[in-house]
C-alpha cells in the first residue's frame, strides 16, 4: 500500500492548493497552521473530538443496505453511509465541531462562516452556541431569500446572519465577505470555512475533521457486507463530504473513487457547477484549483438545483485526485438528481438532500450494468428536509 | 535606473513625498482611462496605480468592489488594461505605472505572456494582492528579467520575520497597509502606522508607501511625515462615482490637487 501524505508543507497537492491570500491574512493563517498541526498530534484534543462526535453529533453514523433500491435497479448492491442522521442533518457538523474546538483553544471569542444553502451556517451556529462563542454567518442575499428556513434556524441558535449584496449574491460572494470580515477582526475571530477549499491549512484541516466518515466505513463495510465496496461515490461542490469518505480509501487501490458534480441544465448548456468536469485551473479563495471561469479569468456564475453544490471552485485535493487519476469525476444534471431523490423517498423511506441525490443518481446509473455481488457505497451526506420547497416547486406536488 | 527609482530619487531631492492615486481601469469607462491618468499627473500625482478588474476582489471594500463591477459590466479585460498603459506611455514617458490586481486574470493570460506584455506596454511595477512572496516566485522572476518591479504588501499583522524577509526582497517600493481591514475602511491609527513604518524602514532599502483608508488631506499630511508615499484609492473612486460625467476630470483633478497641497505644506 502506497503511503499518501498530501499536502506538502506549503499546502500543495501536486500543483494545487497553496496559500493565495493577501499579506494582511498571512499572520492569521500561519498561526492557524501552527496551532492546527499542534492539536492534530495532541491525543487529548483528538480524544475530546471523538467524544464530541459520539455524544453530540451521534456518531458513528450507520451504513444502510438499500435493498429495495438495489432490487429495483437489478444490478450492484447500493449501500448508504447515513450522514443524514447526524445532528443538524449533514456531515457539515463534523468539521464545525473540530474547528470550534480549535477556536476555543486559540482563545477566539468570535467565529464567522460563509454559507450557501445554509447547512454549514447552521452547523457553525450550532457549535457556536454549544461552545459559547459569538457567531456571524455571511450568506448571499439571493440565498437568504431562497433558504429562509435555514436563516431562521441560524437566528434561533443565536447567530447573526449578514446578507451579502456584492457580486452574484451567492456562496462565492459570501466567502469573499467572510474573508473581508476576517482580515478586519483577525485578532479575536476564527474563520470556520465549510469546505475543503481556501488557503492552506483549510483543505487539509476540513478533510481531516471529515475523514471520520471514511474511517467508519473502512470497518463498517467488512462487518456488514463482508468486504470493502467496489466504488465509493460522493457529491462534490467544494468537496468536503467527498474528501471525508475518499481520504481513508485513497491507499485502497482496488476501490474506485467517484466524485459527482452538479451538471445543472447539462454541461453543454453552460449552466452548471461542474468545476472539475468543465473548468480550468486558476486561483480563487486562497487556493489554486479547477475553476469555472471565462477566457479573461473572471469567475462565472454557477447553476444547480442544489444550493450546496453551487460553487465555481472545488477543493484542491480533488483537483489533484483528478489529475493523478486516483479519483474520477462525473456530472449529474438537475433532472437526474431529482429522479434519484424521488426514488430514494419512495423505495427506501429516506428523503435525501438534493446534493447527496447527485451521488445517488450516479450510483443508480451504474448499478444496472454491474453484477449483483458488486457494491456501490454512496455517501448520503445530508437529509432533504431543507429542500422541500425546491422539490415541491420543481415537481409540482403542491 | 527604473522609472520608479528615478521618481523617488527626484522626490527625495526636492523633499517631497510621492502621491499615488489608484483607480480601476474601465471605471467609469475604458475611454476615460488615459485622460484620467493625465489629469491625475497634472494634479500632482507622482506614480499611478491601476486596478485590474476582477470578479472576486477579496481584499477590497465596497467602493473598489463597485468599481470592479462597473468595469466588468463593460467587459474590460487585462489585455485592455495593458493597452491603456501603452497609450498612456506614448504620451507620458516619465510617470511610473503600477498594475494592481488578483492572480486569476493574470494566470489565465499566462505568466510569461503577461510579463512580456507588461514590458512592451511600459508597466513599471506589478502588485498581485493574492500572491504573497512564497506564491509569487514564478511571476517575480519573469518580471525581474524584464526590469519590472514586484511590489509587495506589508501589514500591521506582519511578523518581524516577514518584515525582514519581504523588506530584503522588495523592489520598487513597499506598500504598507495602514489598517486591519479592506481598502476604504476608516480607522487608521496614525501613531501605530508611524511606528510600523519605522519598523519596516529598518529592514529595507526601498521607499515605503502607505495606503488603505486615507480619506482626507490631514491624514495624508500626517502620514507623509513618516512614509515616502501615500496611496489614495477608495476616496478617489468615491469622487468619481459622485461626479456627473462632464465634471469627472475636473473633480478628480481638484481632489488630487488638494491632497498634493496638504502633503506639501
Amino acid at each position: 500500500m502506497k503511503i499518501y501524505d498530501m499536502p506538502d508543507q506549503e499546502g500543495y497537492f501536486g500543483s494545487y492548493g497553496g496559500t493565495f491570500v493577501s499579506e494582511t491574512l498571512i499572520a492569521a493563517i500561519d498561526e492557524l497552521k501552527t496551532q492546527y498541526l499542534h492539536y492534530r498530534a495532541d491525543p487529548s484534543f483528538q480524544a475530546e473530538f471523538s467524544y464530541e462526535l459520539k455524544h453530540y453529533v451521534g456518531r458513528p453514523s450507520p451504513i444502510y443496505h438499500a435493498r429495495r433500491l438495489s432490487q429495483h435497479l437489478a444490478g450492484a448492491q447500493i449501500y448508504l453511509k447515513r450522514e443524514d442522521l447526524n445532528h443538524t442533518g449533514a456531515h457539515k457538523i463534523n468539521n464545525t465541531v473540530g474547528q470550534a474546538m480549535l477556536a476555543q483553544r486559540m482563545g477566539k471569542k468570535r467565529v464567522i462562516a460563509e454559507t450557501g444553502a445554509g447547512q454549514h451556517g447552521v452547523a457553525t451556529a450550532t457549535v457556536a452556541a454549544r461552545y459559547g462563542m459569538e457567531c456571524v454567518v455571511y450568506m448571499g442575499s439571493e440565498d437568504v431569500r431562497r433558504q429562509a428556513q435555514n436563516v431562521y434556524r441560524m437566528k434561533l441558535l443565536g447567530a447573526q446572519v449578514v446578507p451579502v449584496e456584492s457580486g452574484s449574491k451567492t456562496l462565492k460572494d459570501a466567502l469573499n465577505e467572510a474573508m473581508r470580515d476576517w482580515v478586519t477582526h483577525v485578532h479575536d475571530t476564527f474563520y470556520i470555512i465549510g469546505t475543503v477549499a481556501g488557503p492552506h491549512p483549510y483543505p487539509m484541516m476540513v478533510r481531516d475533521f471529515n475523514a471520520v466518515v471514511g474511517q467508519e466505513c473502512l470497518t463498517q463495510m467488512p462487518d456488514l457486507a463482508g468486504r470493502q465496496p467496489d466504488v465509493v461515490l460522493a457529491c462534490v461542490g467544494g468537496g468536503s463530504n467527498a474528501m471525508g469518505i475518499f481520504y481513508p480509501y485513497i491507499p485502497h487501490q482496488s476501490v474506485r473513487l467517484m466524485g459527482v458534480e452538479a451538471g445543472g441544465s447539462g454541461l453543454a448548456s453552460g449552466h452548471h457547477a461542474a468545476s472539475l468536469s468543465a473548468g480550468r485551473p486558476g486561483v480563487l479563495h486562497g487556493n489554486r484549483t479547477y475553476l469555472l471561469q471565462d477566457d479573461n479569468g473572471q469567475i462565472i456564475e454557477t447553476h444547480s438545483i442544489s444550493a450546496g453544490l453551487d460553487y465555481p471552485g472545488v477543493g484542491p485535493e480533488h483537483a489533484w485526485l483528478k489529475d493523478s487519476g486516483r479519483a474520477e469525476y462525473v456530472a449529474i444534471d438537475d433532472r437526474e438528481a431529482l429522479e434519484a431523490f424521488h426514488a430514494l423517498c419512495r423505495l427506501e423511506g429516506i428523503i435525501p438532500a438534493l446534493e447527496s441525490s447527485h451521488a445517488l443518481a450516479q450510483a443508480m446509473k451504474m448499478a444496472p450494468s454491474m453484477a449483483p455481488e458488486q457494491i456501490l457505497l454512496v455517501n448520503l451526506s445530508g437529509r432533504g428536509d431543507k429542500d422541500m420547497a425546491t422539490v415541491a416547486e420543481k415537481s409540482g406536488l403542491i | 535606473m527604473s522609472r520608479i527609482a528615478a521618481t523617488f530619487q527626484r522626490l527625495t531631492q526636492t523633499h517631497r513625498k510621492a502621491l499615488i492615486p489608484f483607480f480601476t481601469v474601465g471605471d467609469p469607462s475604458l475611454t476615460q482611462a488615459v485622460p484620467l491618468m493625465q489629469a491625475l499627473v497634472r494634479a500632482g500625482a507622482d506614480l499611478l496605480e491601476l486596478g485590474i478588474p476582477f470578479s472576486d476582489p477579496m481584499a477590497d471594500g465596497p467602493t473598489i468592489q463597485r468599481a470592479s463591477e462597473r468595469a466588468l459590466k463593460q467587459g474590460v479585460t487585462l489585455h485592455q488594461v495593458l493597452a491603456v498603459v501603452e497609450q498612456f506611455r506614448a504620451l507620458d514617458s516619465t510617470t511610473p505605472v503600477i498594475l494592481m490586481g488578483y492572480a486569476n486574470p493574470i494566470e489565465r493570460m499566462g505568466l510569461e505572456r503577461f510579463a512580456q506584455e507588461c514590458a512592451q506596454s511600459g508597466v513599471d511595477g506589478v502588485l498581485v494582492v493574492d500572491y504573497p512572496p512564497r506564491e509569487a516566485r514564478s511571476l517575480g522572476s519573469l518580471l525581474q528579467a524584464r526590469a519590472i518591479d514586484s511590489i509587495y504588501l506589508l501589514s500591521p499583522t506582519s511578523t518581524a520575520e516577514r518584515v525582514a524577509e519581504i523588506g530584503a526582497m522588495a523592489t520598487g517600493y513597499i506598500y504598507y497597509v495602514s489598517l486591519r481591514g479592506v481598502t476604504g475602511a476608516a480607522h487608521i491609527d496614525l501613531e501605530d502606522v508611524a511606528r510600523q513604518v519605522e519598523r519596516v524602514r529598518a529592514y529595507t532599502q526601498v521607499p515605503v508607501g502607505v495606503g488603505f483608508g486615507i480619506r482626507d488631506g490631514a491624514t495624508a499630511k500626517a502620514l507623509a511625515r513618516v512614509a515616502d508615499g501615500i496611496v489614495i484609492g477608495s476616496r478617489l473612486v468615491e469622487e468619481m462615482e459622485a461626479s456627473p460625467p462632464a465634471e469627472l476630470i475636473q473633480r478628480v483633478e481638484t481632489l488630487i490637487a488638494d491632497f498634493r497641497r496638504s502633503m506639501d505644506h
